[in-house]
């Protein structure tokens, strides 16, 4: 034996739990300046969107043109957004299946972490991508002074866009476990503007044919882009938007969950 | 019967200071395959172990177990009297995995200023990664360092939390010599002040080289545990062979001086330290024919004891 036991009992009394299940600041940066790094997912998050809502949003007849309590370049701007913030979650959502991929996971389960601050540090990153999204199109709103409505729309359909799209994180969770590959960020961009369109973010659902707006009224996005433009359209809600979306999160968050158990059997 | 040695004895007598590992009557089936068959085993702290068994005998079973990384199908396990998770909330234990368990895009610093973060207590940073030898690579992202500068990496993450137990699960597969030379270097000045190691390695000179004691894995069942020196001297004896109709393992262990018993259809092979007293009772006492005595050199012993072309024995030291 290489050392006598007097010197080696442990002092168990000063080993203590960390606050908060491990959830702290630092971690936190960690995985934003993490975000940052990935310019793929900067790009097409955050900047795509502007670019769509400078080349869509900006028609000069859309001034004029009101939608509901405002115009419909202001329309346009809110969908933009959703679209940017969704993409933000989606993709926060499918790093935690790559992650799990590198193995990364089952370090963390080596430490205090606890599963429901890893949770919430992942949230509060999406939030924050997402946040950025949402701004960077208002923000290109407010400079090109297209989109008009009151001050208190701007907070709160701005708002509502950056919670709902919350919902997607469970849909980023479940992709990234189906496909657990390195350009599932590159299907994800595609499925999103697919979904986009179905939902009515790039052109309005009322303007397909009969048949495409039944089949429209089904998908994922629908729901959600119906429900933060009732306050600039002050049209009431329909509760089939609400079915809508709670429906698709309960798909969305069964497949994670599911995905989940089936990987964490094989670790 | 095992050999429990010396030390861990007399500190388990104690029992003031609770045991770092208590595994009882540990089962872990997945499906109908049994990982882990019944493992009894307990380390005191400060002990090296070694557990030492082929592919599939069950280490990684066994240590995801005392990680807390998956349950048990049966049978308990506690470190330092407490469950597995509660002592890594505590920084009581950590591991070093054999691959992955990084995320490429973050730098090495930044990983440890990130795990260092999920810890109530963590040692300085700086420390870390100066004694882990990686303090010039520190703002290298992880996806461009080699495998020797990873497992560096995992090994300085394992440190950071001061764990009273570090478990390392085949932490030089991959590495040449002199990499696994140096990295046993470390483990051992590491583990000079105090630390309880437990690893696991399916290399016997490693196992010989760095473990104070060294548990035989095999099928899932403990065949041998011992000091080294133990072990090598079980290894070192000899095997008698012969041909017996109708004989039973049960039978067979209660020969005077039968270390490890097989039977292999009318084929038994017993294997001793004092072949000349088994061949003795064999020709007296059975029926037995075709005698035949072979010495085995220690891989050889080896093999024999953790083999799977063996169709069943009796651990017995």
């Amino acid at each position: 034996m290489s050392t006598m036991p007097s010197t080696i009992a442990p002092d168990l009394s000063a080993r203590r739990v960390p606050a908060l299940g491990g959830f702290n600041l630092t971690a936190l940066k960690l995985e934003i300046r993490r975000l940052t790094r990935n310019r793929r997912t900067v790009i097409i998050s955050i900047v795509v969107p502007v670019v769509f809502f400078l080349l869509f949003g900006l028609n000069k007849a859309y001034d004029n043109q009101t939608a509901g309590n405002g115009n419909v370049s202001a329309f346009v701007m809110i969908s933009l957004a959703l679209y940017g913030a969704v993409l933000s979650t989606t993709f926060c959502g499918a790093m935690v299946s790559i992650e799990r991929a590198q193995g990364w996971s089952r370090q963390l389960r080596l430490t205090p972490l606890s599963p429901v601050a890893y949770i919430v540090i992942k949230i509060m990153t999406a939030l924050v991508l997402g946040f950025c999204s949402v701004c960077a199109v208002y923000i290109a709103g407010i400079i090109t002074h297209k989109p008009s409505m009151s001050v208190g729309l701007w907070i709160g359909t701005g708002f509502s866009v950056w919670v709902g799209s919350l919902k997607f994180k469970a849909f980023g969770l479940f992709i990234g476990y189906l496909l657990p590959a390195e350009n599932v960020m590159q299907l994800i961009g595609l499925i999103l503007a697919l979904l986009s369109f179905a939902g009515g973010l790039f052109i309005p659902v009322s303007q397909y044919p009969h048949l495409v707006q039944e089949i429209a009224k089904w998908t994922p996005l629908y729901g959600l882009n119906q429900l933060v433009h009732t306050p600039l359209l002050g049209n009431g809600v329909d509760w089939t938007w609400v079915v809508n979306v709670l429906a698709w999160l309960i798909i969305f968050a069964g497949g994670a969950v599911w995905r989940m158990r089936k990987d964490t059997a094989r670790v | 019967m095992t050999i429990t040695s010396a030390a861990s004895g007399a500190r388990g007598a104690g029992g003031a200071v609770p045991l770092a590992v208590n595994l009882t009557a540990l089962h872990k089936n997945f499906g109908r395959v049994h990982a882990v068959n019944g493992v009894d085993l307990q380390i005191a702290s400060g002990e090296i172990v070694a557990i030492l068994g082929p592919n599939g005998a069950g280490k990684t079973s066994t240590i995801d177990i005392v990680l807390g990384l998956s349950q048990p199908s049966s049978g308990t396990v506690s470190v330092y009297g407490m469950q597995p998770r509660h002592a890594i909330s505590r920084g009581l234990i950590s591991a070093v995995m054999q691959t992955g368990g990084l995320l490429k895009d973050l730098t090495v610093r930044e990983t440890v200023e990130y795990t260092a973060s999920l810890f109530a207590h963590s040692q300085p940073v700086r420390e870390v990664l100066s004694s882990a030898g990686i303090t010039e690579i520190a703002d290298r992202r992880v996806g461009k360092c080699s495998g020797g500068e990873q497992q560096r990496l995992r090994f300085a993450l394992a440190l950071l939390c001061d764990p009273e137990l570090l478990v390392l699960d085949e932490p030089t597969s991959g590495m040449d010599v002199e990499g696994r030379r140096s990295f046993w270097s470390a483990i051992r000045k590491d583990a000079e002040q105090g630390r309880t190691v437990l690893f696991a390695t399916h290399y016997l000179e490693e196992a010989d080289a760095y473990a104070d004691r060294i548990v035989l894995l095999r099928h899932g069942r403990i065949v041998a545990d011992g000091t080294a020196t133990q072990i090598k001297s079980m290894t070192a004896g000899r095997t008698v062979r012969a041909t017996l109709r109708g004989a039973s393992e049960a039978m067979l262990t209660t020969i005077p001086g039968a270390d490890t018993v097989e039977v292999r259809g009318e084929t038994v092979l017993v294997h001793s330290n004092d072949s000349d007293a088994v061949a003795r009772y064999l020709l007296t006492q059975t029926v037995a024919k075709d005698l035949e005595i072979t010495a085995r050199g220690i891989e050889d012993a080896f093999l024999a004891l953790t083999g799977d072309d063996t169709v069943a024995s009796t651990g017995a030291i």
